[in-house]
């Protein structure tokens, strides 16, 4: 009976401290983030306050300021969102067929040195990516691509073809070989298997790796900051120096930048969400 | 017609050396059955078979047709998979339709030829689940409608029972069996299982470290096996192997004081002093009163039995003959407590020789 009530106790007490761990690092994911959504929305006076102001208000003054002309405090925001947009999505789509047709190859085929060449992939992640800002300066200065969409998708294909390959390895190495198969001898081409059975089935994984890819250059700073230097090329998280002065830093219009780059960001991570959870559709096979 | 022939086909992995060269002739509308322990290369047939894995040498012909280099969708050939291979991401419908909608042919036949192997298999109610929401039975079900709605010129089949449970096993091994007498095709089996090889086949082929072993009937291969492997592998239980020495030209010693004649049918195949493997199977070694009644040449032996294994209309009882453990079988059973003994009856006629060092039947 004791020994059934201190059990049920200590259970109990694990849990608490579960909760309180997770709330806490929770906290300090979350905090940032909401803090800079709150003082995008406040007037500058109360961002700057200490101790700070905990209760919100609402001014849209920042964003007013942010769309409007260059005098007043205005960035162009519309080409920073375009250059983010183009260079994302481009590179995305790049680094994913890239990446999925690695990815499929190291899953299905046997080839001279695949381990090594693997291995060789995920080294290249171990690169900090600043570490070879100033190789890729001077090489993209040389070649004319610096302050590009092309010299940065180039860059950004570069970051995420090893993680996409590594992600779709996984996922394609989950789906076993009987399905294509068995699409093969019900009268498939290879190429055919691959479109109609495979991918399909791997559709969630390479729709996260994607999401991934997608997040990585939609967010990337370090690299953009050394390659773009005009309205023309510059992204987002580029953008947002454009707040900071020689003695200032506009941390209200900073933070409606910044709320403005999370948002589509976000919204798309909903839309994709489903997908990221449910992983691959099995059933079709006996694991 | 659609006979399949495989002439001197070997496979090999780099160095390794999977097929080593098979010659079987199958004919139109036979339902052969590839069995043997796992490993034996009857899976990797199979697959040559179908395509699915490179010919190293020798060939495949199908219809009369070389198909060495042709790939898996020109074969006219369906496959079930152990693992069922149905795609997870279509439904039971569009599984069964799929090869059709790839040839392209028009909706309403594909509608009509579902709806038929849909009947044959009795899926009618599944057509619009997705796999994962079918029993393992049901997608064994699924995938034999799907090899069936291509109307192939042969089926073939990977262990397709083996992740089912004993009693389904029991259940899918009669539908195989009157899919085939319904469709007619030729069958090529492959199962590790001899019961499912014994209860299939037309014609066994039984294989070994990439050789085949022996082909015939059923019954050819449980009566008149070639060597003690096949002995031991197909029949359950296993036959009865005893260590013997040829004493006299018609008689042979299997341990101190024991000595039998020798079966009719090995008598001319004997030296004196040739060491064999004098075998017989638990149906020939019955005690007196419990046994068949049959005439035939017949030696007594007492022994005591070790463990019974009741098994309703018959029970096995396990006993000792010169030191090495045996089955034997009785007929309308009473119970039997270890350590009681018996006057038991060995059916010399049905006793095989093999030669101990290659293990090969002793016939004359």
């Amino acid at each position: 009976m004791d020994r059934n009530l201190a059990h049920r106790n200590r259970r109990r007490a694990l849990k608490v401290a579960h909760f309180l761990t997770l709330f806490v690092v929770m906290s300090i994911i979350c905090i940032p983030g909401l803090w800079i959504v709150l003082n995008s929305f406040r007037p500058t006076v109360e961002i700057m306050a200490k101790p700070p102001v905990w209760t919100p208000s609402f001014t849209l003054e920042h964003y007013r300021a942010m769309f409007g002309g260059a005098g007043e405090g205005g960035v162009p925001v519309f080409s920073y969102f375009r250059n983010s947009l183009i260079v994302s999505v481009v590179s995305t789509a790049i680094a994913i067929l890239i990446g999925m047709s690695g990815g499929y190859a190291f899953a299905r085929y046997r080839f001279r040195g695949k381990a090594g060449w693997f291995v060789g992939l995920m080294l290249f992640r171990a690169v900090p990516g600043v570490a070879l800002s100033l190789p890729l300066f001077i090489v993209f200065a040389r070649l004319g691509i610096i302050d590009t969409h092309f010299g940065l998708i180039l860059a950004y294909v570069a970051m995420n073809v090893p993680f996409t390959i590594w992600l779709t390895d996984g996922f394609f190495r989950q789906i076993p070989k009987e399905l294509h198969e068995a699409a093969e001898i019900d009268g498939c081409t290879r190429w055919q298997a691959f479109w109609k059975v495979e991918f399909p089935v791997a559709r969630s994984g390479i729709a996260s790796a994607a999401i991934f890819a997608f997040l990585t250059s939609w967010n990337e700073f370090a690299l953009a900051s050394q390659l773009t230097r005009s309205v023309g090329s510059k992204t987002m998280p580029v953008g947002l120096l454009d707040f900071t002065a020689e003695f200032t830093i506009n941390w209200g219009g900073m933070c409606a930048l910044a709320v403005l780059m999370i948002v589509p960001a976000l919204i798309l991570t909903f839309i994709v969400q489903k997908h990221l959870i449910a992983g691959l559709t099995f059933g079709g096979v006996k694991g | 017609m659609t006979e399949v022939t495989l002439s001197n086909v070997v496979k090999k992995y780099g160095r390794h050396q999977a097929v080593h060269g098979i010659d079987l002739a199958i004919a139109d509308g036979e339902f052969v059955v590839l069995v043997g322990p796992s490993g034996c290369g009857k899976s990797t047939t199979l697959r040559m078979i179908a395509g699915l894995e490179a010919i190293t040498g020798g060939e495949v012909s199908i219809g009369g047709r070389v198909v060495n280099d042709l790939p898996p969708r020109e074969r006219n050939i369906s496959m079930v998979f152990q693992n069922y291979a149905l795609y997870p991401h279509m439904t039971v419908a569009e599984n069964l339709g799929f090869s059709l909608k790839i040839a392209k042919r028009p909706e309403a036949e594909i509608e009509r030829s579902v709806a038929e192997a849909a009947a044959i298999l009795g899926l009618d109610e599944l057509m619009e689940r997705k796999p994962a929401e079918l029993s393992g039975g049901q997608r064994q079900r699924v995938a034999m409608g799907r090899a069936i709605v291509r109307q192939p010129d042969v089926f073939l089949f990977d262990e397709p029972l083996s992740n089912l449970d004993a009693k389904l096993r029991t259940q899918m091994r009669v539908e195989i069996k009157k899919l085939h007498q319904k469709v007619g095709n030729t069958i090529i089996y492959v199962t590790h299982d001899q019961v499912e090889a014994m209860t299939l086949a037309d014609r066994i082929v039984l294989m070994r470290d990439g050789y085949i072993v022996q082909v015939g009937t059923p019954l050819d291969l449980f009566n008149q096996p070639v060597d003690t492997f096949v002995a031991t592998f197909i029949g359950s239980p296993p036959m009865n192997l005893l260590a013997g020495e040829v004493s006299a030209p018609d008689r042979i010693t299997l341990g101190e004081g024991l000595a039998v004649p020798v079966p009719a049918s090995a008598r001319g195949g004997l030296r004196v002093g040739q060491k064999v493997q004098f075998g017989f199977r638990a149906d020939n070694l019955m005690p007196v009163g419990h046994a068949v009644e049959e005439a035939g040449q017949k030696a007594q032996l007492r022994l005591t039995v070790t463990l019974t294994e009741p098994l309703g209309t018959e029970t096995l009882l396990f006993t000792e003959i010169a030191g090495t453990e045996v089955q034997a079988k009785m007929l309308n059973p009473r119970p039997v407590t270890p350590g009681e003994t018996f006057d038991f009856e060995l059916m010399l006629d049905k006793c095989h020789i093999f030669d101990a060092a290659s293990g090969n039947a002793i016939r004359s």
